[in-house]
């Protein structure tokens, strides 16, 4: 039956599919559900991709980077950060290490305290980025060799707060796929609801075209058919219109990085595209199954 | 073409039919006769497949019931044409294309369909009723629109459950007229029906065996008919 279901569109014949009669607000609500599940399913997979991008490149560049802060007496500050950056060099693991302009503090500080902030005046302590190689430096020698040179360094590996963040990311690209299963799920039981309601009101349809000799195949064909268009056309507008919603979202990338980050990037775009045909799939799996279960009842 | 060998049926409780031999012979014309439910309806339906005996062997065309799939089943239908009292149509589609339907599901359907399917209904006389849609019939023109799709596919065997039961008696003539000639052109004729004046009167135009249920056996009904 499946096989003969199949046949049904690559065929083109119409004749199969005119025998069931039209059925104006079920075909329409089946097409409302279909296009409000795609919509769900693209925001859901959105919501996956981008929690997975942001795990990575927390993940990786926050790994590959760690800051050295240095809080000296005031008259100590371009001395320690001398002998700081001399002692990064001679560590193993450590690619660069660069002290931070005066412009570059300011601009890390400028969203906290505005834009006017006399920094010469103020205590503000010295920060170097250190970008690692390899296998990384080990942190707790660096901080012990720091800890006898450079009394007023404080050494941040990032690993304190980046592993929840990495974890939450995590988490929320597994909701996100619990999401489009659920999705799909419900997709197939709202198919399925459908075809059995259609299916119990076609009874007399069935057993005049049994009667006149048309096989399983042939009748499944033309519900399967059905619903599977229905299911596709619903799906592709509502994938559609959740993909526009998606590009409409503002893009301000350095502000506001998650939220913002919620669209596809680059061959990710395949996905919006395969969610029509997967629910297409979908409906087509849950009529076949739905027809064959009726089918079987009768002779 | 259909046998019925020692053939029983059962619905759940008592046994409704049972011992029961038939053989239906091409080009033959059968009633069927016997009170309101002694299993006249029920002896048709096992002669295409829509049931299957609970004891004995029923064989469409040399094939045991028992042995056939469904889509077995559904392609014997195509040689069998069953015409029922209360006759079912698909609502939606016109006459016409109601009794082009067989072709429709058989996947048939060539050059000369629109020729053949006119002469149908022309010679069921439904020709000017071609596209109303069934509700739109009166009883007569449904017997009569239910016959021509039963013939459409050029079936070997017909079977009539009460084809008369809903028409008048002027009405019961033209339809009897109509499956006499199509014994003539050799199809095997099977009806049910408990109308003996319809038996009377097609004994005078054709040769008709008259079987008669009664107590669960298939007899042979006497010359008094």
């Amino acid at each position: 039956m499946i096989r003969d279901s199949l046949g049904a569109f690559t065929g083109s014949d119409t004749g199969a599919d005119r025998v069931v009669p039209p059925t104006g607000f079920t075909a329409s609500l089946t097409l409302f559900a279909a296009g409000a599940m795609a919509f769900l399913a693209v925001f859901a997979l959105a919501l996956s991709l981008a929690a997975g991008r942001l795990a990575t490149s927390w993940g990786e560049e926050l790994a590959r980077a760690s800051t050295l802060r240095i809080s000296a007496p005031a008259g100590q500050q371009a001395q320690q950060t001398d002998a700081a950056l001399r002692l990064l060099q001679q560590t193993p693991g450590v690619a660069s290490a660069r002290a931070l302009s005066e412009e570059e503090q300011q601009a890390l500080l400028e969203p906290w305290f505005g834009p006017d902030l006399p920094l010469a005046d103020l205590p503000v302590p010295q920060l170097i980025e250190i970008i690692e190689q390899g296998e990384g430096f080990d942190p707790a020698g660096l901080r012990l060799r720091l800890q006898a040179e450079v009394p007023g360094a404080v050494l941040d590996d990032h690993t304190r707060w980046r592993r929840p963040l990495v974890a939450a990311a995590g988490k929320l690209r597994l909701l996100g796929a619990v999401s489009i299963l659920l999705i799909a799920g419900a997709v197939a039981a709202m198919v399925t609801l459908a075809a059995n309601a259609a299916l119990a009101a076609n009874a007399q349809v069935i057993a005049v075209l049994r009667l006149v000799g048309a096989t399983d195949g042939l009748i499944a064909r033309a519900f399967v058919r059905r619903f599977t268009l229905r299911a596709l056309g619903g799906a592709a507008l509502g994938a559609a219109a959740g993909s526009g919603a998606l590009l409409l979202l503002p893009s301000a990338e350095e502000t506001a990085g998650f939220l913002t980050g919620l669209a596809f990037v680059g061959w990710h775009w395949v996905f919006p595209l395969l969610v029509p045909l997967l629910t297409a799939a979908v409906a087509f799996a849950a009529t076949a199954i739905a027809a064959r279960r009726v089918l079987g009842d009768l002779r | 073409m259909i046998e019925l060998d020692n053939v029983a049926y059962s619905y759940g409780g008592g046994e409704l039919l049972s011992g029961l031999t038939l053989r239906l012979a091409p080009g033959s014309f059968h009633f069927l006769t016997g009170p309101s439910g002694a299993g006249k309806t029920t002896l048709l339906k096992l002669c295409y497949g829509a049931l299957v005996p609970t004891a004995g062997h029923a064989r469409l065309f040399g094939e045991d019931v028992r042995r056939m799939d469904r889509d077995a089943i559904a392609l014997s239908r195509r040689r069998i044409g069953v015409v029922h009292q209360d006759c079912q149509f698909l609502d939606h589609l016109s006459v016409a294309e109601n009794v082009a339907l067989p072709l429709t599901v058989a996947g048939e359907g060539g050059g000369d369909l629109e020729q053949n399917l006119l002469e149908l209904m022309t010679w069921v006389g439904l020709k000017s009723r071609a596209d109303a849609l069934p509700p739109e019939l009166s009883g007569g023109e449904r017997q009569r629109a239910a016959l021509a799709r039963a013939v459409i596919m050029s079936p070997e065997v017909i079977l009539a459950d009460e084809p008369t039961g809903n028409v008048d008696w002027e009405m019961s003539q033209r339809l009897l007229r109509l499956l006499v000639e199509l014994n003539r052109m050799g199809k095997t004729i099977l009806i049910a029906t408990h109308d003996l004046g319809l038996i009377r009167s097609a004994k005078t135009q054709v040769q008709a065996r008259v079987l008669r249920i009664s107590n669960r056996k298939l007899q042979a009904a006497g010359a008094d008919l």
